[in-house]
């Protein structure tokens, strides 16, 4: 049975079908959604919502409850996010799971609330201090926002990390289809967590190695676990490549448009393919590279000044002309508008 | 004094040995005559007298007590600087049953976690918080504190404290005192025999109020830091009781009960709060539905407040309901709030590409400046449907279908402006074939909560098409590129 919701919304239920009943956020556009659902729907079947004081205490709340063993998420948009920063170190230090569902608005600064990809370096590269990884997965539609809602609360228990759900603010607003199963998640065990009983006395949640042996043989283990992730959990999708003569790269609401944009392309005859990266960390370069093979030309488009191209162009180490078009402040823009700057690049003339 | 026993040795709440230390693993890290490790030894004592050593979360924060968990033989979580009472918050939610303490120093507590604390104790948190304020920055070599008396010399007030510069010393306890969520603040202080009794006494009256669910509770604790005061300890407490004290009264603060009328939340099942109870929405399956071949896009657009955003949810409802892929965009934000809104649906038997359309089939222009702004948008043999009874004279739309429905002087007819958006959505349905009447109509009256007004959309959906019905459309006749069959 399929309903019709809002990308923000669907995160929220995804989290409850994920055992999630503890959520601390704080309101901002275009993620506000997320925490007004959470509030109405968490504590219906039982849960916890709390409206942090701000985004710094948030993300310490969300420390609190996923020490304690809990599923537990947060939900803001970029201001909100740099504000996170620090707790989202510590809780990688400290190797505590938990679901961020980051919803881009346009920046730096204030910014506005129209979508961009501006934070693609701040979670993929670790916007916080130390040697960390964000898992972070960028829906595309709305059932997405739900699956990989679900898909982050795994990783995260799997990886002790936290785990970022990246999307856009048109992919947050936007209404489709949804179809949700009536499956509850099975919760893992969590013997390292603190629960103020007998069992867990022993435990401790901390993120502080004095002396510098210790601290390296931490950040080893880290990297470890990092090391593990890029090995088995980068997440993409094609559309149209086999034949492709330009590879198309994007994600989130701009792979919607690229997708169109493929279409109207061959449409014309232009032979062209959609590369989508589904987790941007770990960012699935060896699929990619596999991909842009038989390509001639892989063109990235992105609603930043160049963030995930670097990547692209990191994966790729040269072997293919890497083009990028980019629209920012929150503009997107339209298929048509992709497709003839692709022509302009391929010097094709229609 | 029989309840408070005098005890010598090491307290069964400290671990025996502290191996989470690098080296001397028999003594602490605290420098002799430091006040961290006589209010230790006050909390262990006090969790053990009440029997609490099993259920308590000891949350260290950043300070000189970052190290509070190589002692304390409980649950132990460390926190950020000044965030521990916000951590505090998040165990205490996720394990009601635990006894959690947030332990914080004067510049975690009162400069870098201000604004943790005071919400922390205006929620009412049950956690209990040991503040210690030594009036300095002890972990970082002595620099001045939110706490530090006006001319005392730290590392960063060479000159001493200068109110003019600096402020003043800020006191927690009066100003959680404030608020109307704490039951239970007291200020004590480390400086002698007589007054560290006093705050064992506060130290386990405050453990027990949490154990009893009281609410927020918070011991000041006022404390020597011999060290940073570069003072003989026996000199340090006597400054801590004559000096610090004088700027912070010893006393109750607060001691009262909570007493607040609870709002309960109902509670629902798993499949109903996702929406999967069958309840919200009619099922797509057991009908006769039409093929739909084609996708076909809309643009409706007009004031804040028409409807706007509804209309287009109303068509991509319906349809979702004809097993079609649909997409909804909305304008959000300021925008929405102030003069215009506009969405964008699409409807496809196929997976939708792009949700953004900039050339639709249809538009729907609830007002002149949506005409203007996206009329010439209107892809060749597509259909308009504009809120008036006929076209600005000005304005000539070629190659298009349009209709032009007073909706809103219809909405008002039928007595509520609101339902204009309904009626529009009678004539479009009309106009253009896109989607059938009956799976609209469904639409409406499963989504519909107010009784009184689904007689009145259900009239204004009728009303709608049998205007267009009785009405000639204006230009071409044929209908709009990729509506039905
Ligand atoms: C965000 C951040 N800023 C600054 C510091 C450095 N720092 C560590 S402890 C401390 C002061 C602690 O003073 P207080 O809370 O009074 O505790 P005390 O050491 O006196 O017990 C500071 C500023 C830090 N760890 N984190």
């Amino acid at each position: 049975m399929r309903q019709l919701c809002k990308g923000n919304v669907a995160v929220v239920k995804a989290a409850i079908m994920a055992g999630c009943r503890f959520f601390f956020g704080y309101p901002i556009t275009p993620a506000s959604e997320i925490a007004e659902y959470a509030a109405l729907l968490i504590p219906q079947v039982g849960g916890t919502f709390v409206q942090a004081e701000s985004e710094v205490s948030a993300i310490n709340m969300v420390y609190g409850a996923s020490s304690a063993g809990k599923r537990v998420m947060t939900a803001s948009s970029g201001p909100g996010i740099s504000l996170m920063q620090e707790g989202i170190s510590y809780l990688a230090g400290a190797e505590l799971p938990c679901v961020i569902a980051e919803v881009m608005r346009s920046g730096p600064g204030l910014g506005n609330i129209a979508p961009e990809q501006s934070d693609y370096f701040a979670m993929t590269k670790g916007g916080g201090h130390g040697c960390y990884r964000n898992i972070v997965l960028a829906p595309s539609s709305v059932q997405e926002m739900a699956s990989l809602t679900l898909l982050a609360f795994e990783l995260a228990d799997k990886y002790r990390n936290p785990a970022v759900l990246l999307a856009d603010g048109f992919v947050g607003q936007m209404m489709e289809p949804l179809e949700l199963e009536l499956v509850e998640a099975a919760l893992p065990e969590k013997p390292w967590a603190v629960k103020g009983n007998l069992e867990t006395r022993p435990n401790l949640i901390c993120s502080i190695h004095l002396t510098p042996d210790a601290m390296e043989a931490h950040v080893r283990h880290l990297e470890e676990k990092y090391k593990q992730c890029e090995r088995d959990e980068a997440r993409w999708e094609t559309y149209l490549t086999e034949d492709a003569e330009v590879l198309l790269v994007g994600y989130g609401i701009v792979s919607r448009v690229l997708r169109s944009t493929v279409d109207l392309a061959r449409q014309q005859g232009v032979k062209v393919g959609l590369f989508r990266p589904i987790s941007l960390w770990p960012f699935p370069s060896k699929a990619l590279v596999e991909t842009a093979r038989r390509t001639a030309k892989v063109m990235v488009f992105e609603l930043s000044t160049g963030q995930m191209v670097e990547d692209v162009r990191l994966a790729l180490g040269g072997s293919k002309p890497v083009e990028f078009y980019s629209r920012v402040g929150g503009n997107v823009p339209s298929a048509e508008e992709c497709k003839a700057e692709l022509f302009a690049r391929m010097e094709v003339s229609v | 004094m029989s309840e408070y026993k005098l005890v010598h040795g090491r307290s069964p709440v400290f671990y025996k040995r502290f191996e989470r230390k690098e080296e001397n693993q028999h003594q602490t890290h605290y420098c002799p005559g430091c006040g961290h490790g006589v209010t230790h030894k006050m909390i262990a004592e006090a969790l053990d007298e009440l029997g609490l050593q099993d259920r308590t979360i000891m949350v260290s924060p950043v300070g000189c007590s970052v190290f509070a968990y190589y002692y304390f033989d409980t649950g132990n979580v460390q926190a950020a600087h000044g965030r521990a009472s916000a951590v505090a918050t998040g165990l205490k939610r996720a394990n009601p049953g635990a006894i959690v303490i947030s332990y914080q120093g004067d510049g975690d507590l009162a400069a870098i976690g201000t604004a943790e604390i005071i919400h922390a104790a205006n929620r009412g948190e049950n956690i209990t918080v040991f503040f210690l304020n030594n009036a300095t920055y002890g972990m970082t070599g002595g620099q001045m504190a939110p706490t530090t008396l006006v001319g005392q010399v730290s590392t960063t007030t060479p000159w001493g404290r200068r109110p003019n510069n600096e402020g003043g010393p800020i006191k927690m306890a009066e100003l959680i005192s404030t608020l109307d969520a704490p039951v239970y603040v007291e200020r004590v202080a480390l400086s002698d025999s007589k007054h560290i009794i006093q705050a064992r006494r506060a130290v386990k009256k405050a453990l027990e109020l949490q154990k009893q669910g009281a609410g927020f509770t918070m011991v000041e604790i006022l404390s020597p830091c011999p060290t940073t005061l570069k003072m003989e300890p026996k000199m340090a407490r006597r400054w801590v009781g004559e000096t610090l004290a004088k700027e912070f009264p010893l006393g109750v603060f607060r001691d009262r009960k909570r007493v607040f009328e609870p709002i309960s939340v109902p509670q629902a099942s798993l499949a109903e709060v996702l929406g999967i109870d069958g309840k919200s929405v009619t099922k797509e399956e057991g009908h006769v539905r039409r093929k739909h071949t084609r996708a076909t896009t809309l643009k409706i657009a007009g004031f804040g407040g028409q409807g706007i955003l509804l209309l287009g949810q109303l068509i991509a409802e319906t349809g979702m309901r004809e097993h079609m892929e649909v997409s909804w965009l909305p304008s959000y934000g300021p925008e929405m709030r102030s003069g215009s809104a506009h969405c964008h649906v699409t409807l496809s038997p196929e997976r939708i590409g792009s949700p953004m359309v900039s050339h639709p089939d249809i538009l729907v222009a609830m007002n002149e400046p949506s005409l203007r702004k996206f009329g010439a948008q209107v892809k060749p043999g597509g259909t308009i449907l504009y809120n008036g009874r006929s076209l600005p004279e000005d304005l000539h739309f070629d190659g298009v279908t349009v209709a032009c429905v007073p909706a809103s002087a219809i909405a008002d007819q039928i007595g509520s402006t609101k339902v204009a958006n309904i009626v529009m959505l009678g004539a479009l349905l009309e106009a253009t074939d896109c989607l059938p009447f009956t799976t609209a109509q469904e639409v409406l009256s499963s989504l519909a909560k107010n009784p009184e007004l689904t007689e009145k959309d259900e009239r204004a959906l009728e009303e709608g098409r049998n205007y267009l019905d009785t009405e000639v459309m204006v230009g071409a006749q044929a209908g709009p590129d990729g509506c039905g069959e």
